[in-house]
């Protein structure tokens, strides 16, 4: 036993914002091993220029964004290559954004939409202004050479 | 199953940040503002609780809810939490429905928080946006406000709603709240204030969204034999409803829309729905609530609604899916003045509208989301709150004001939304 114990002092201290109340400054990061599962393919899919959705082998369902099981049926969906071309369903420029995207803003979002397939696909719109983006435009996919294994490997053009 | 009274409720003022009180302490207020109006209740009467926060992140604590139920005195009793995005307080209040619904409780407490001003503005919208599709939608440029000006960019599209129409629920919700002192962001705005105010995703400006909050709210529930006997005025909750849909908006269907009792399919030829401009989840939710509580027609037999209006264009598209109006007329019904409250001089005028209470049908006369706040957990009971208050026609005593108080309101409508409309909650309340 030691009466005369001490916990090591350190020069750590705090980033302290307040005194009433006591606001200090706590970080936070993570990284996270994530694995994209049934969902991989669609992910290497894009390092070689293509774009692949699902189609329901039990209905018939086709999805841009790809699934494993169709949300219509329950039954396993196979790969289904898209159009490289389709059309503006809707869109936004953002001006402002998430943390990690505000200094992309601003950016174009838009959803796109394929002859033949009953879903949309979220994407980036690039060589538009906002004012030029219309429902119904024609666009075009192009891919990112150097891939990030992300879905922003492929983004829209107009067509 | 056997009927439930909503029998107290409390709030805290919804703020920029309170950062004087932890989570613990502002339920503990709204708590205490709930046991103070209802005398015959005290804390060991309540048989368990419900607690409803929506993000880890925001308080950067697990299991939050475990501490506000022993801030409160209430262990060792029952209790657990929910959580879904948005609509976390609506789940929350029809879990203690369900709990003293189905025997198990008497007496539960739905108590919900949200501490949103612990980190700055935009990773606050990080945070949120993580309750998109991590693999397809948050890397794209993850932004709710981004998402919802999709979704009303297509609704423009399909049905030629207009960035005035939008603006004018930001007019209306905003004077509301200038009687609603627990409301965060009052003002007299105009439409050209929304329009000309910084732009956050075209369509939709800063005066177009709601904003982040800290804040809490309590609801206390109760069977019919514990309301009696508590004494008070108790209000019934006579409907509750949900509806999901998928998480991303791309995976919309477009299909048949599904009807409510007053309307036809020939309403609707042509109309491809949910796709992105309509939230079916909402329709589901409506629906089922409707069904609970026989309502034939909601704009003729509801006197108010407290929507889920995080976005100005969300309470547009809102109305449709309640039926208080067709799908493609949200614009219109909002330039006809049914959702205004009479006795506020708003700036605007209808020229072809004079109230009855077959038309009119106030929407958010507490502020709504887009001037009360929005602390996540928080809202859903908020709502339930101010309804509460409406039926039992002690708005004045509350507010301190009662421009707010809807004459002889009966029976109101609760709605809470997640997501891009992922999960929608419909409760229906009313006076006895
Ligand atoms: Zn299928």
């Amino acid at each position: 036993m030691n009466k005369n114990a001490k916990l090591p002092e350190t020069e750590e201290g705090s980033v302290l914002f307040n005194v009433e109340p006591i606001i200090v400054k706590h970080h936070y990061e993570i990284d996270y091993l994530h694995s994209y599962a049934q969902d991989s393919p669609f992910f290497a899919g894009l390092t070689k220029g293509t774009l692949l959705g699902s189609r329901c082998t039990g209905c018939g369902y086709t999805y841009a964004t790809p699934r494993g099981h169709c949300m219509e049926c329950g039954t396993r969906t196979e790969w289904h290559p898209l159009p490289l071309e389709g059309r503006v369903h809707t869109y936004t420029t953002c001006h402002f954004g998430g943390e990690a995207f505000l200094k992309e803003t601003p950016f174009t979002l838009v959803l796109v939409e394929f002859d033949g397939v009953d879903t949309l696909f979220l994407s980036r719109l690039v060589g538009a202004e906002p004012e030029e983006v219309a429902v119904g435009m024609p666009v075009r996919a192009r891919f990112r050479r150097n891939c990030t294994f992300k879905p922003t490997d492929v983004y829209f053009v107009p067509a | 199953m056997r009927p439930v009274y909503m029998i107290t409720g409390g709030i805290t003022k919804f703020a920029k940040a309170h950062p004087e009180m932890d989570f613990r302490l502002m339920v503990k207020e709204a708590f205490d503002y709930a046991l103070n109006d209802l005398p015959g209740l005290t804390r060991d009467m309540i048989d368990g609780s419900v607690c409803s926060y929506f993000s880890d992140h925001f308080t950067r604590q697990l299991k939050a809810g475990a501490m506000v139920q022993d801030y409160l005195g209430l262990c060792p009793k029952p209790s657990r939490r929910i959580e879904g995005g948005g609509a976390t307080g609506g789940l929350c209040f029809q879990a203690a429905w369900e709990a003293v619904a189905s025997g198990r409780m008497e007496v539960c407490l739905a108590m919900g928080f949200e501490t949103m001003s612990r980190v700055n503005t935009w990773k606050g919208n990080e945070f949120i946006a993580l309750a998109s599709d991590t693999n397809f939608d948050y890397p794209v440029g993850g932004f709710y406000t981004g998402y919802y000006a999709m979704m009303v960019r297509r609704h423009m599209f399909e049905f030629g709603t207009t960035v005035e129409q939008m603006a004018k629920v930001a007019v209306k919700n905003h004077r509301n709240a200038l009687h609603n002192p627990y409301a965060q962001s009052p003002a007299e705005l105009t439409i050209a204030d929304v329009r000309s105010s910084p732009m956050v995703a075209t369509p939709l400006t800063i005066r177009d969204c709601c904003q982040m909050s800290d804040g809490a709210a309590v609801a206390v529930l109760a069977s019919e034999e514990a309301a009696a006997r508590l004494g008070g005025q108790a209000v019934r909750i006579t409907g509750v409803g949900s509806g999901t849909d998928a998480m991303r908006m791309a995976d919309r269907p477009h299909g048949g829309v599904i009807l409510l009792p007053h309307e036809s399919s020939v309403d609707y030829t042509g109309l491809k729905y949910p796709g992105v401009h309509s939230f079916r989840a909402g329709r589901m939710a409506a629906k089922l609530a409707y069904e609970m509580a026989g309502i034939g027609n909601p704009r003729e037999e509801l006197d108010f609604v407290e929507l889920h209006d995080a976005y100005t264009s969300s309470e547009i598209q809102t109305c449709e899916d309640l039926g208080l109006c067709r799908y493609g007329e949200g614009g219109s019904f909002i330039d006809g003045g049914h959702s205004f409250l009479p006795n506020i001089d708003y700036g605007l005028s209808f020229p072809a509208f004079s109230p009855t209470a077959r038309n009119h049908i106030p929407v958010n006369p507490s502020g709504g989301l887009l001037a009360c706040g929005h602390p996540v957990g928080a809202t859903g009971l908020m709502q339930a709150v101010f309804a509460f208050w409406q039926l039992q026609e002690t708005i004045a005593k509350h507010l301190g004001d009662s421009t707010l108080q809807i004459p002889d309101a009966r029976r109101g409508l609760i709605h809470s939304h997640a997501g891009t409309g992922t999960y929608i909650t419909v409760s229906i309340l009313e006076r006895v």
